[in-house]
C-alpha cells in the first residue's frame, strides 16, 4: 500500500531541499556556461599551448564520473590543504563539470561560423574582441542553444549526487524523510516527480530566454 | 589495523574495476535491447505506441539516475519486491540507457530522407523489408558513433551504483579511503581508472564520426 499523505508533514523539508537544488542550479549554470565560453574561445582561437590545456581539462572531466570528481574535490583536496564546505565543493564540482561539457558544445558553435564573416569583420575595422562579441557569439550560441540547454538540465539532474557529501538538496530531503517515516517508495517517487517538474520548467525557461536572446531574427 | 601498501590499493581497485565493467556491459546490453523494442514501437507510427515511448523517454531523461536507483532499490523493496543492489543497479541503468539511446537512434533514423520510405513502398517492399534492407543499413552507419559515445555515459553512470551499496570501483575507492585516510591518492587513482576505461571509447567514437563524415 502507498501512503503519500505521510509525506505532507515533511513538506517544508522538501521545499528547503528544492530551494537548495534550484539555487545551486542557477548559480552553476551561469558560472559553468561562462567558464565554457572562455574555454571554448581559447580552444578555438588561442595559441597551441592553451588549446592543449583546455583539451586536457575537457577530456579529463568528460571521461570521469561526476561523483568521483565530487569526492576528489571534497575529500581529496583537503589532503593538500584546500578545505571546502560541502556546498562550496558541490558548486565547484558542478561548475567544472558543466564547464567542460559546454566547452565542447560552444566550440562546435564557434567552428560553425564561416571564416568569411570573421575576415569581413576584420576588414570593417573591428578588433578581435568586437568581432567575438558582435559577429561570432550570437549566431554561434543560437546554433548550439538547444544542445547547451539540455546539457544544463543534465547537470541539474546530476546534482542529485551532491546529497552524498551531505549538501541538503532535494535528494538529501528525500533520504531524510524516508529515514524518518520509512516510506521509501513514496518519498523517492515524489522527489523524482519534483525533479521531472524542475527539468520541464527549466526547459520552458530556457526556451523563453532563447526567444529573447535571439529575437533579432524575427525583428528584421 | 591492516596496513595498505600502494600495491594493495591498486590491486583492490583493479579488482573492483571488473565489476564496473561487468555492470556497464549488463546495462548496455539491457539498454540496447529495451531501446530496440522502443524504437520498433516508435516506427510503427501508431500514435498510442509513440505516446508511450515519448512518456518513457521524458520520465527517465527528466529524473536523476540516482533517484531511479533509489526507487528501484529502496522503493521496490519497501513495496515488497526483494531486489539486490546488483539487480537494482542493472534495472535503473537499463532504463537510463534505453531512454537516451531511443532518442539518439530517433535522430539517426530521422536524418534519412522520407522519400526512401515512399520509394520502397512504390517498389512494393513491406514495412519490415523496408526497415531491413533500406533503412537499417544506413541508420546503423549513422548511429554507431553516437552510440559508442554514449557508452561512456553508461560507464560513468555505473559509479552511482556505489551509493546503493553495490561494490564497484567508486565504492571500493570510498571504502579504501575510509581505511587508509589517503583520499587524494585514492580518488586520483579511481578517476584515472575511469579515464582509462572511457577515453579509448571517446576516441573511438570520434574516429568513427570522422570516418563516417568522410565517406559521406
Amino acid at each position: 500500500m502507498l501512503y503519500f499523505s505521510d509525506l505532507l508533514q515533511y513538506s517544508d523539508v522538501f521545499l528547503s531541499g528544492l530551494k537548495t537544488t534550484v539555487e545551486l542550479t542557477v548559480l552553476t549554470t551561469i558560472l559553468g556556461v561562462v567558464l565554457g565560453t572562455v574555454c571554448a574561445t581559447v580552444r578555438q582561437y588561442g595559441n597551441r599551448a592553451s588549446q592543449r590545456v583546455v583539451s586536457v581539462y575537457v577530456e579529463l572531466i568528460r571521461n570521469t564520473p561526476f561523483i568521483v570528481q565530487l569526492f576528489f574535490i571534497f575529500f581529496g583536496l583537503p589532503a593538500i590543504g584546500v578545505m571546502l564546505s560541502p556546498w562550496e565543493a558541490s558548486m565547484i564540482a558542478l561548475t567544472i563539470n558543466l564547464g567542460a561539457y559546454s566547452t565542447e558544445i560552444i566550440r562546435a558553435g564557434l567552428a560553425s561560423i564561416s571564416k568569411g564573416q570573421i575576415e569581413a569583420a576584420k576588414v570593417l575595422g573591428l578588433n578581435f574582441r568586437q568581432t567575438l562579441t558582435r559577429v561570432i557569439f550570437i549566431p554561434a550560441f543560437e546554433k548550439i542553444y538547444p544542445a547547451l540547454t539540455s546539457q544544463c538540465i543534465i547537470v541539474m539532474l546530476g546534482s542529485a549526487v551532491i546529497s552524498q557529501i551531505s549538501v541538503q538538496d532535494l535528494t538529501y530531503a528525500a533520504n531524510l524523510v524516508q529515514s524518518r517515516n520509512f516510506r521509501a517508495f513514496e518519498s523517492y517517487f515524489v522527489t523524482a516527480l519534483m525533479y521531472l517538474g524542475l527539468s520541464i520548467l527549466l526547459r520552458f525557461a530556457f526556451n523563453a530566454l532563447g526567444k529573447r536572446l535571439f529575437a533579432y531574427r524575427t525583428s528584421n | 589495523m591492516i596496513e595498505f601498501s600502494n600495491y594493495d590499493i591498486l590491486r583492490n581497485l583493479l579488482f573492483a574495476t571488473q565489476w564496473t565493467i561487468l555492470l556497464s556491459l549488463a546495462a548496455f546490453i539491457g539498454g540496447t535491447t529495451v531501446a530496440l523494442t522502443l524504437t520498433a514501437m516508435r516506427l510503427t507510427r501508431n500514435p498510442v505506441m509513440q505516446r508511450i515511448v515519448k512518456i518513457y523517454v521524458e520520465l527517465f531523461q527528466g529524473t536523476p539516475l540516482l533517484m531511479q536507483m533509489f526507487l528501484c532499490f529502496f522503493g521496490l523493496s519497501m513495496l515488497g519486491y526483494e531486489i539486490s543492489a546488483w539487480g537494482a543497479a542493472i534495472l535503473s541503468l537499463t532504463f537510463f540507457t534505453s531512454a537516451f539511446l531511443v532518442e539518439i537512434w530517433r535522430g539517426c533514423i530521422d536524418t534519412l530522407p522520407k522519400g526512401q520510405w515512399e520509394a520502397s513502398r512504390c517498389l512494393g517492399l513491406s514495412f519490415l523489408q523496408t526497415l531491413r534492407h533500406i533503412i537499417l543499413p544506413q541508420a546503423i552507419r549513422v548511429a554507431t558513433a553516437p552510440t559508442v559515445g554514449f557508452s561512456v555515459q553508461v560507464i560513468k553512470g555505473t559509479a552511482l551504483a556505489s551509493v546503493i551499496g553495490f561494490v564497484e570501483l567508486t565504492k571500493v575507492g570510498t571504502m579504501l579511503n575510509n581505511a587508509t585516510f589517503e583520499p587524494f591518492k585514492i580518488f586520483t587513482l579511481v578517476a584515472l581508472i575511469y579515464f582509462m576505461l572511457c577515453y579509448p571509447l571517446s576516441l573511438y567514437s570520434k574516429h568513427l564520426e570522422k570516418k563516417f563524415n568522410v565517406s559521406r
